[in-house]
């Protein structure tokens, strides 16, 4: 293989890796927004999927650090669901409060359960798992078929949720309620209920985020390691225009800006390295504006709406 | 696991905190004044309709230019750097802290992006460009630390309280949330900020307000509060700009404005409130080995609670609400 090639092989690797927490982040916030919700929180839903993907490892193997993973991602996401959906408290202060209770929670108990510093902590990763034939395919191959079974898992899902979304009774329910909860309401739907599930959808999808990026990536955990990719998911969820195809999308397009370092290392162009860790949050901002100049269009017309007639 | 002697660890956090003058004077007050800060700036924004979570961004920005300000200063005479320098570092964090909140202003108004994301974006390029002044442009002469060289003395915001660490930022902090205040109570300005918050269409509408600009006008303002705390950190307590100087004021301060019921003047007892809950828990992870980051999760409870209890108080909500099962609606897909 020529170094050109090598390097590009080297990019797509890098972006493939970084999308993949991005796009189950991203997935189960799509989930969350088609019913109307939005759940700033799912930087402590990550978090706490992160830890909990830890500490099911560090016990009992890589399996259970993602059963334990979802499930942390779940009960975080559960408490947004119990105010946000519930309760109909306001959206963004229960979202925020989530995100502080997670980083919290997660940061304490590290603390306190490895220790202050729990540098020395490190779990063996799961191992990549190249796919015959496809991963031999020149460029493409080696960046998307020889990457850890999490991450093929991540790409069934993405037609999976869009068969469910767009053919199916409860795909419709759940765009119902995110379009008009009135009508939906009135079409018999449990508005509260398919909104609170959603957001326990998120919370899974959100938990197994966290734990790709210990399990399959990190192999160990430091306070506040999410490092806003529970904010970069609800952008892309905005940038994939509130469709898992979309959102698939958008995950590769910040796997790319964030890869970008590598790309420049490999050309021998030297910059501060702070200002390549600052390009994803740009590109969120740039690609934020674009999607929004653009307008409303794919947003469920409900989105945020705190208090709605139920 | 490390076991943790509760007695012992609340001794400590209310020796730290609120136990003696000394523990008030110097760790409470001095923690509260950044709050009060970033209080305000999110009280400001909140009362307006805007939601700001981006204080911690603008409480960097701030930060950084007033380091800025102070850095071309020091080289002045010392009577020239109380006198000129001072004023200008704390001016100068405040506009910056604006034109950083400005940004999400401007993504709002001309593309109507949400500003909970772009704010929370922006927090993190404040990080990293902190990170980066840190070991770059600003890194202090001997390029070993990350962290700019230590402001003189002439350049140190005078204290309070002698012999203790309280600096003036404190009464400033004071100040501004009382003009704050009334400005929001008794101003024409003050009463087309709350129309717009409470309802911009009626703002609009029945008001005649032009609500997109008093919405930019509040968002920039708190900025600016956010700002000229960071500013008046730097000149009152760290006197260098380093990478952690922000143990997270700017979230802090969403809890500090809702406990405070987002009332300026409300705003500086939760502000003294929240900078005992830092201070003490400081003391604990100090003495008593508590980890210190449990307050966010105190900080987060204290909202989730005041969310609920503003529930409560709206309506309890039915519960039961049947499931539709498997029952077809009619009509295809909407698109």
């Amino acid at each position: 293989m020529t170094g050109g090639a090598a390097t590009v092989t080297a990019f797509l690797e890098a972006t493939v890796r970084t999308a993949t927490p991005l796009l189950f982040a991203g997935l189960g916030e799509t989930v969350v927004e088609q019913a109307g919700v939005i759940n700033v929180g799912l930087e402590g839903v990550v978090i706490a999927g992160a830890f909990g993907g830890l500490v099911g490892a560090t016990t009992a193997g890589l399996g259970t650090g993602f059963v334990v993973a979802a499930v942390s991602g779940a009960a975080m996401a559960a408490v947004f669901g119990l105010f946000a959906a519930i309760l109909r408290a306001d959206q963004v202060i229960s979202g925020t409060a989530v995100t502080l209770l997670g980083l919290g929670l997660t940061g304490a108990l590290y603390r306190w359960g490895f220790g202050p510093s729990g540098a020395a902590l490190s779990i063996p990763t799961m191992h990549a798992m190249p796919i015959p034939v496809l991963s031999r395919v020149p460029l493409l191959g080696p960046a998307l078929f020889d990457q850890p079974p999490i991450a093929y898992l991540a790409y069934g899902l993405v037609p999976l949720l869009w068969w469910w979304t767009y053919r199916t009774y409860g795909g419709l329910a759940l765009r119902a309620v995110g379009e008009n909860p009135d009508a939906a309401r009135a079409a018999g739907i449990a508005v509260r209920r398919v909104q609170f599930g959603a957001v326990l959808v998120g919370g899974v999808l959100g938990g197994v985020s966290g734990g790709t990026l210990v399990l399959a990536q990190v192999g160990t955990f430091a306070e506040g390691m999410s490092a806003g990719r529970g904010f970069i998911a609800i952008a892309i969820v905005a940038l994939g225009r509130w469709n898992p195809v979309g959102a698939a999308a958008g995950a590769v397009i910040f796997g790319a800006a964030s890869a970008l370092q590598f790309l420049f290392q490999a050309m021998g162009w030297r910059a501060p390295y702070q200002l390549f860790l600052a390009v994803p949050y740009v590109l969120t901002l740039v690609a934020l504006a674009v999607a929004s100049a653009a307008g409303r269009g794919g947003a469920p017309a409900a989105l945020g709406r705190s208090a709605i007639g139920d | 696991m490390i076991t943790v002697d509760i007695g012992q660890a609340l001794s400590a956090f209310w020796r730290g905190s609120f136990g003696s003058e000394y523990a008030i004077v110097s760790a409470t007050l001095v923690r509260a004044t950044p709050l009060i800060f970033t209080g305000l700036a999110v009280a400001i924004a909140f009362r307006a309709g805007v939601l700001n979570i981006g204080a911690e961004g603008q409480f960097l920005a701030g930060a950084a230019a007033a380091t800025v300000c102070a850095g071309i200063a020091a080289s002045w005479p010392r009577a020239a750097q109380s006198a000129i320098g001072l004023p200008l570092a704390l001016i100068g964090g405040t506009v910056a802290g604006a034109a950083w909140s400005g940004v999400a202003a401007w993504l709002r108004r001309r593309f109507g992006v949400l500003e909970v994301i772009s704010t929370i974006m922006l927090n993190y390029v404040a990080l990293e460009a902190v990170a980066y002044l840190v070991r770059g442009p600003l890194q202090e002469p001997l390029h070993i630390y990350p962290q700019t060289p230590t402001l003189p003395r002439g350049l140190h915001l005078p204290t309070l309280v002698p012999g203790s660490r309280l600096h003036v930022g404190f009464a400033l902090a004071v100040v501004a949330a009382t003009l704050a205040w009334w400005m929001m109570r008794e101003t024409a300005s003050g009463f087309r900020l709350r129309v717009t918050g409470a309802n911009p269409y009626a703002a609009a509408s029945a008001g005649r307000i032009d609500v997109p600009a008093v919405t930019t006008r509040a968002f920039l303002v708190s900025g600016a509060f956010a700002g000229l705390a960071g500013a008046v950190e730097v000149t009152g307590v760290t006197y260098a700009l380093y990478d952690n100087i922000s143990p997270g004021y700017g979230y802090t301060a969403i809890a500090v404005a809702l406990l405070a019921n987002l009332n300026p003047l409300a705003v500086i007892a939760s502000g003294v409130f929240f900078g005992g809950l830092e201070a003490g828990a400081a003391a604990m992870q100090r003495d008593a080995g508590v980890p210190s980051v449990m307050v966010s999760v105190v900080e987060a409870v204290i909202i989730l609670a005041i969310l609920a209890a503003g529930a409560a108080r709206i309506r309890w909500p039915p519960l039961g609400v049947r499931w539709p099962g498997r029952r077809r609606v009619s009509g295809g897909a909407p698109a």
